[in-house]
């Protein structure tokens, strides 16, 4: 592998010591969720050991620091992604909880009966459910563009439903169950030359790829911090400020407000409007440490790296006979979803796990590409920057053997 | 390679998940109920034949791990000729074997499916094996839609 430093980063990740089944834990879960390194579990101590307090209220020195630290790692985050401004960085659960709030907060405000959401058919269901209530609350349509048996969107099928009734698209950046990476900046363009605003769901892409929101020029980015080696319970929003300054707020309670009395309340500014209540202040500041490892490592290094782990992968699991893979796409990111011939996928589950290898067997929140591909659920290896050709050799050697065993 | 697993994976496993047996429609089947996992997107039919309070036959169609295939098979062989009461006694020995407290375990109580004990060691497979016993329940309660272990 070209230089890349893994020895060095897996030493970083305390867990990826650990004995599971007596055997070296090989973790290939990362698209479930990314292992944490040691910078970003030293940050959450040191927090609550030397800086913790509320932020954005006290004037005593604790809550300064926490303060300071807090927003701190808010520019961070807008730098990671090139944002244009903090106003528009908003901390949330997670992506789920970004997409459910541009849903209920756009989506009700500009959103009526007989308009438009388009997505696509590989989207996980939390791309898929949160517009759904929002047809049910408006009485506005979900439309979903197709995709082929490779695991593309059909951009052709997805064109042709961008109509005039299109009020948003929001489309998945990088697939979680086929790896396929679409091509969001064609999709934007399109949709913004009908003045459609497009949300993407950047949960599997953002620990995979340099994500750069002004030049993608989508209007709302989501990701998650825990598949970023950060703490779950946190993720962001990034919104484009003049669509945020025109929304109405999420929820309501303290930190959002300016000014309240029991006739009426004046909301706060950006990004505090959409921020109600204490936010997970130690996992925001330990998201900004795992930004700094990121970095100091480098996201294209991160990609090519994964990408020749994922070529390797591939050209393993083809060799297989009875293993099919599932999601081909040219564009891919580090996920290898496949089934074997006559093995379920929970008996692969199961058979891996006592080798000490962490696969997911399932649908992975994402029942409508299992229906597509004709399979009750898949395996599914995902990569990270700590995974080496040496564990994909284990992979594969686990699945041959499980095939043997089977019959 | 596999040797931590001959507890959960027994012979007898792959054998019904290779030959699952009963695996059939019964036509005009006097009960006919489906089972679904939607952890693992697992799915059975399964249909039983009754005289009076008697299973005359049992059967069943779908698709699922091996565990759950062979669970479902053995299934549909012990409770053939069994009173609803006598299977239902079973069904209840069966859940204490995969659920219950190591004490209130009577590996004879259930004879050949005792093979199946070994998913007491993966909580993650439980629902597994007691989905067709789920679907026998509500089978022989007459309820006749689809029942979910979730």
């Amino acid at each position: 592998m070209t230089n890349f430093p893994v020895e060095k980063i897996r030493a970083d990740f305390p867990i990826l010591a650990e004995k599971i089944r007596n055997k070296p834990l090989v973790y290939l879960d990362n698209a479930a969720t990314c292992q944490k390194p040691q910078a970003v579990i030293d940050s959450i101590v040191h927090l609550y050991s030397h800086d913790y307090a509320n932020v954005h209220r006290g004037v005593h020195t604790l809550s300064v620091r926490s303060t300071d630290l807090f927003e701190g790692a808010r520019t961070k985050v807008k730098d990671f992604i090139n944002a244009g401004h903090e106003k528009e960085i908003i901390f949330v659960k997670g992506t789920t909880e970004a997409i459910n709030l541009v849903a209920q907060s756009y989506g009700k405000a500009n959103i009526k009966a007989g308009d438009e959401i388009l997505i696509t058919a590989m989207e996980h269901h939390s791309n898929i459910v949160p517009w759904q209530i929002l047809c049910q609350q408006t009485g506005a349509v979900l439309k979903v563009a197709p995709i082929n048996l490779h695991g593309e969107l059909i951009y052709d099928e997805f064109e042709k439903l961008l109509s005039d009734k299109t009020r948003l698209v929001s489309v998945v950046h990088m697939s979680n169950a086929l790896g396929t990476i679409n091509p969001v900046k064609i999709i934007i363009a399109a949709a913004h030359a009908k003045d459609i605003p497009v949300m993407l769901d950047g949960a599997q892409a953002i620990p995979h790829m340099t994500v750069d929101v002004q030049d993608l020029d989508c209007d709302f980015y989501a990701f998650s911090g825990h598949k970023l080696y950060a703490p779950s319970g946190i993720g962001v929003l990034y919104g484009k400020q003049a669509l945020l300054e025109a929304m109405p707020p999420y929820q309501g309670g303290g930190d959002m407000i300016r000014k309240v009395t029991f006739a009426e309340t004046e909301y706060n500014v950006l990004p505090y409007k959409f921020e109600a209540g204490t936010p997970a202040i130690a996992d925001v500041v330990s998201l900004g440490a795992a930004i700094d490892y990121l970095n100091a490592i480098g996201m294209d290094k991160i990609a090519a790296y994964e990408a020749e782990l994922l070529d390797y992968a591939t050209e393993k699991a083809m060799q297989i006979k009875g293993l099919r893979i599932i999601g081909e796409a040219e564009h891919k990111g580090a996920i290898l979803s496949f089934v074997l011939d006559k093995i379920h996928p929970h008996d692969i589950g199961t058979m891996l796990d006592s080798l000490g290898i962490a696969v997911r067997a399932g649908h992975h929140c994402a029942m409508p590409v299992m229906d597509f591909f004709k399979v009750p659920a898949t395996a599914r290896a995902s990569f990270a920057m700590y995974n080496t050709k040496e564990e994909i050799d284990v992979l594969m050697n686990g699945i041959k053997s499980l095939i043997e065993v089977f019959g | 390679m596999f040797d931590d697993l001959r507890d959960l994976y027994q012979e007898v496993i792959f054998d019904h998940n290779r030959n699952p047996r009963n695996f059939r429609v019964i036509e005009n089947a006097d009960r006919r109920v489906e089972g679904f996992n939607p952890l693992c997107g697992d799915r059975l039919t399964l249909f039983l034949q009754m005289d009076g309070d008697r299973i005359t036959d049992a059967s069943f169609q779908g698709s699922g791990c091996a565990i759950s295939t062979a669970s479902v098979s053995l299934m549909t062989e012990i409770v053939k000729g069994k009173t609803e009461q006598e299977a239902e006694d079973l069904f209840k020995k069966f859940h204490e074997m995969t659920t219950g407290k190591d004490e209130q375990i009577n590996l004879e109580a259930v004879g050949k499916l005792a093979v199946l004990a070994g998913v007491r060691e993966y909580p993650a497979r439980v629902k597994c094996a007691t989905l067709a016993w789920h679907t026998l329940d509500a089978a022989l309660k007459n309820e006749q839609k689809s029942i979910s272990t979730e």
